[in-house]
């Protein structure tokens, strides 16, 4: 537990700490408030905040409304069908935003996959603007981080009891009624935290607003980025992320005050809260909530009703499952907007023209060719391999620890360090990044492969650490205790017992944090500073300044790898929850 | 909200009725046509074994799991199909299923506001149920702050606060301990007598079925076993499930070596004659194969000199001082353990492992069974 703390004191919230500290004062070292001033009194900084939360806003909207069916089907439908469905969001949850945000200039651009079918079909003449305007960023964004979204709600969703809705059908309740006065208010606390998940992630967006926006929908990260990179303006970009950080922890507090902490740290829906202890801000939404929800329900009824009296449902005949179907349906669709895309990289890349474009002329490996020939693309791969392998078994050496710490003892202040741990992951990553770097070029780590590994561990924590508390949540005590009673010592029992049953965990464990490094751009482009450049970095370098079938190719390898490995985890990871 | 009188059916009417309900997941049969009938304040118990098909039935009947084939009739009104929230039927579940995010009063509200009753009915209602499972005062609070019997208790008040024609139980104890359980079950025949609803309930503890039930209805194997009220199930078991499943019994393996009228001889393999006697309209043919079923309470050690209607010869294995009663075990010369019951008289003295005993019983205390398959 120590270690993880003091690793995380010094390689996260010092230079973060640092960074704000730095954006208080002027260039002579005195302190002032003309940073902020700044950013709020130049237009174009104040047009681009407004952007990014307006992008972010939407995003978020655009994530819970998509991603609710998904998380309630995935919630309500067998074991099975759950398990192999999930693996639908799960895919592109992992797979590279840059992957994905490429699969969608092939699929949006004017000679793209879709404007090429509306063509062929005869619905429009000329190509739509899908790419490089609000259009483009909201797909993409949204594409991004439904994912995301999903899997919160589907966390909270999942401790809900299932006998509920069939109990309020038995006391009288149609589905419409039951679902919105009894299953949407207990699913809520999953809707704000993913909610608020999507919302702090977006404020970071980077990749998507600048490779499938206009100049119009630049966000606050690229300004960042920009004032770290060309100007070298540490305590304007610290502002910055002061900014987004106020945000962030705001939009906590007031998820806090709503809610309560206890759901977004996966702790259900059960706050320990009493009906008449809430706050005001909660009993107001409680009131209003429950005349809404009523309507709501009536509303879906009627539908219901009128659809019923169209079908003619009776008592003698089985009825047709309409709503279901319906539900059935918005969520394969769905699931083809979230998993199919990325496929749309893997033709381009065996295209004979020189860009990309829809249907692709096939038959050539040169694109493929090139990445072997090339020594730039090589060495990228072969550093990012280093790096995530490295950023991996550090990551297991700290976290491990400190996830049978967190699972297995209760002492004051847990809830404190494990939120601590977490930050990372909820933090807009280019805080970090720009923490970092500042910090790094003092130290001299720059450029440096030991810089990147030390970075990406921040991120990495995380996952090995809610990973391996989940793998012990199903672990059972006891049978440490009786090889204790046997009269092994507790290293022996570690050793004997412990590790080989939660193995597939740790495996786990250990391809998630290493498919966290290989893929991380935001650290990646600061520390390694196109000395030491990763993959990602190599991709982004290339895509600024083209999109060529180049990348399509490095994108195709790149989503088999990953596939590849998300499978394996997942594969290891069932294999832990089955022997129950 | 339609009173109880409005929906009173002909006395004669089953409350409830299902033909040959059928239901199949995949290869595994839950149900393989089962009919039953429910008379008008009846308290009927499904009895079985996990996986017998207790609760796919119970489902059935809610309109929460729709049958292959077969019909449910509700009040005389077909209803194999008709949608759960249609039905007018109650349920209470195995965890309660109150919902967490209502308080009490919010819950056992629900069916009052479904059903569009006035601001003061469901005021003045609740109240009535809140004071019927003596809880008045935890209308307030939230269902999670309350023990397991009061959560129970308000599951139940929730399910009769809207009078429903059936109320199903799926087996409502079974999160309770020991003595929780015992309290409940009285609760629950309590409510049944004065309320005079009809209850269809599913447990797989013997002992509640017991207690509680007018009729019990044993399933096994997706199918019905046997009906009958806890005695007939107890005294006039039709097949060796019921015998075993229900109370402890002695199965001895016999032939029949013959039949007068009602009275039959059997050719014990532990190497008797002895004699039992046959219920009405019986197919027992000479020569055939059967167990003869006897209760532990039924059989006595005899004193020397004193006879019954069946005497075996036996060697004492074991006897166990219970509390109120001692159970004795003993072998015969087959190697059958057999297993006697009595009140307890005394200190154990006087008996000693391997003492040889003679143990009887009279003839109208042995059931005959048929070795697999139906009663005979």
């Amino acid at each position: 537990m120590v270690p993880i703390l003091v690793f995380l004191l010094a390689a996260f919230a010092y230079p973060v700490v640092q960074l704000l500290w730095l954006s208080l004062f002027g260039k002579t070292g005195t302190p002032t408030l003309e940073h902020y001033e700044r950013l709020f009194t130049v237009p174009v900084y104040f047009t681009v905040l407004r952007n990014t939360f307006e992008i972010a806003g939407w995003t978020t909207l655009l994530c819970i409304v998509g991603g609710y069916p998904i998380a309630y089907f995935l919630a309500t439908t067998t074991d099975n069908a759950r398990n192999s469905l999930i693996l639908w969001v799960l895919l592109p949850f992992w797979t590279s935003f840059l992957v994905r945000t490429f699969a969608w200039i092939v699929l949006l651009g004017r000679r793209g996959a879709i404007n090429s079918l509306l063509e062929s079909v005869g619905l429009t003449d000329a190509p739509l603007a899908l790419l490089f305007n609000m259009t483009g960023v909201m797909i993409g964004m949204v594409h991004a981080l439904m994912p995301l979204a999903v899997l919160t709600m589907l966390s909270v969703m999942e401790t809900i009891d299932r006998k509920l809705m069939p109990a309020a059908a038995t006391l009288g309740a149609r589905g419409g009624q039951a679902f919105w006065r009894i299953y949407f208010p207990l699913s809520l606390p999953g809707v704000a935290a993913a909610g608020l998940l999507v919302f702090i992630t977006s404020l970071g967006f980077f990749i998507t607003p600048a490779l499938l926006g206009s100049p119009r929908q630049t966000m606050i990260t690229q300004v960042v980025i920009q004032q770290v990179e060309e100007m070298l303006n540490y305590p304007f970009a610290g502002a910055i992320a002061m900014l987004l950080l106020a945000t962030a922890l705001f939009v906590f507090y007031l998820y806090d005050r709503a809610l309560g902490m206890t759901t977004l740290a996966g702790g259900g829906t059960q706050s320990q809260r009493g009906a008449d202890e809430r706050g005001p801000v909660a009993r107001v939404f409680g009131a209003g909530g429950a005349i809404l929800t009523a309507m709501l329900g009536r509303a879906t009824d009627g539908i219901a009703i009128f659809w019923e009296m169209l079908a003619r449902r009776s008592a003698e005949r089985a009825p047709r499952v309409s709503g279901r179907l319906a539900l059935r349906l918005a969520v394969a669709v769905l699931l083809v907007f979230l998993a199919a895309p990325s496929f749309f990289i893997v033709p381009v890349s065996f295209t004979t023209d020189a860009f990309i474009e829809w249907p692709p002329r096939w038959g050539t490996l040169k694109w493929y060719t090139a990445i072997v020939e090339h020594p730039t693309w090589i060495t990228a791969i072969t550093r990012s391999l280093i790096v995530g392998a490295m950023t991996a078994a550090l990551a297991m050496c700290l976290g491990a620890p400190a996830g049978f710490f967190l699972a297995r003892t209760s002492f004051f202040g847990k809830t404190a360090a494990m939120s601590f741990i977490l930050t990372p992951l909820i933090l807009p990553r280019i805080i970090i990044a720009v923490a970092l770097f500042y910090f790094y070029a003092r130290l001299g780590l720059i450029g440096s492969p030991l810089g990147l590994v030390l970075g990406h561990t921040v991120l990495a924590l995380p996952y090995v650490v809610i990973t391996i508390m989940a793998v012990l949540k199903n672990y059972d005590q006891r049978l440490d205790q009786a090889a204790t009673s046997l009269g092994a010592s507790p290293p022996r029992v570690l050793w004997h017992i412990t590790v080989p049953l939660i193995r597939s965990g740790l495996i786990a464990a250990f391809l998630f944090a290493f498919v966290t490094s290989f893929d991380e751009l935001t650290i990646a482009l600061f520390i390694s500073a196109g000395v030491a450049t990763t993959l990602p970095k190599q991709m982004w370098d290339d895509a600024i300044l083209k999109v060529s079938p180049t990348l399509a190719a490095v994108s195709t390898l790149l989503l088999v790898f990953v596939t590849i490995i998300i499978l394996a985890a997942e594969y290891f990871q069932r294999c832990v929850a089955k022997p129950n | 909200m339609a009173s109880v009188e409005d929906r009173w059916p002909a006395v004669h009417q089953p409350k409830l009725k299902t033909k040959d309900l059928r239901k199949t997941y995949g290869l595994v049969v839950a149900l393989a046509g089962a009919s039953l009938d429910l008379k008008e304040g009846e308290f009927l118990t499904l009895l079985g074994p996990s996986g017998s098909g207790k609760t796919t039935m119970l489902m059935t009947i809610a309109g929460l799991v729709q049958p292959d084939s077969g019909e449910v009739w509700i009040d005389g009104r077909l209803a194999t199909y008709a949608p759960a929230h249609k039905r007018g039927i109650g349920m209470v579940f195995q965890n309660y299923a109150l919902f967490p995010h209502l308080t009490v009063f919010e819950n056992i509200a629900f069916p009052l506001r479904m059903r569009g009753a006035s601001e003061a009915t469901i005021r003045q209602e609740v109240a009535r149920v809140l004071e019927l499972v003596q809880l008045p005062e935890v209308g307030g609070r939230l269902p999670r702050a309350l023990s397991g019997g009061q959560q129970q208790r308000i599951a139940l008040a929730r399910c009769i606060v809207y009078r429903p024609s059936i109320v199903l139980m799926d087996e409502p104890l079974g999160a309770l301990d020991k003595k929780l359980r015992d309290q409940m079950k009285l609760e629950i025949k309590r409510l049944h007598t004065e309320l005079g609803i009809t209850v269809l309930y599913v447990t797989h503890d013997q002992e509640e079925a017991m207690i509680m039930s007018d009729r019990i209805c044993l399933l096994n194997n997706a199918c019905i076993e046997q009906i009958g009220s806890p005695a007939d199930l107890y005294f006039r078991p039709r097949s060796v499930f019921a015998a075993d499943f229900i109370g402890e019994s002695n199965l001895l393996d016999a032939s029949v070596a013959g039949i007068d009228g009602n009275d039959v001889t059997l050719n014990a393999a532990a190497g008797a004659l002895l004699r039992a006697r046959l219920d009405d309209g019986h197919n027992v043919r000479p020569g055939d194969g059967v167990k003869l079923m006897v209760r532990p309470e039924m059989l006595s050690m005899l004193e020397d000199g004193v006879s019954a209607d069946n005497v075996l010869n036996a060697s004492l294995t074991d006897v166990i001082l219970v509390g109120g009663v001692t159970k004795t075990y003993a072998r015969l010369a087959d190697g059958t353990l057999i297993a006697a019951t009595g009140l307890t008289r005394g200190p154990l003295c006087g008996l000693e492992k391997d003492a040889s005993v003679r143990l009887g019983w009279a003839k109208e205390s042995g059931v005959v069974l048929s070795r697999e398959g139906p009663a005979v």
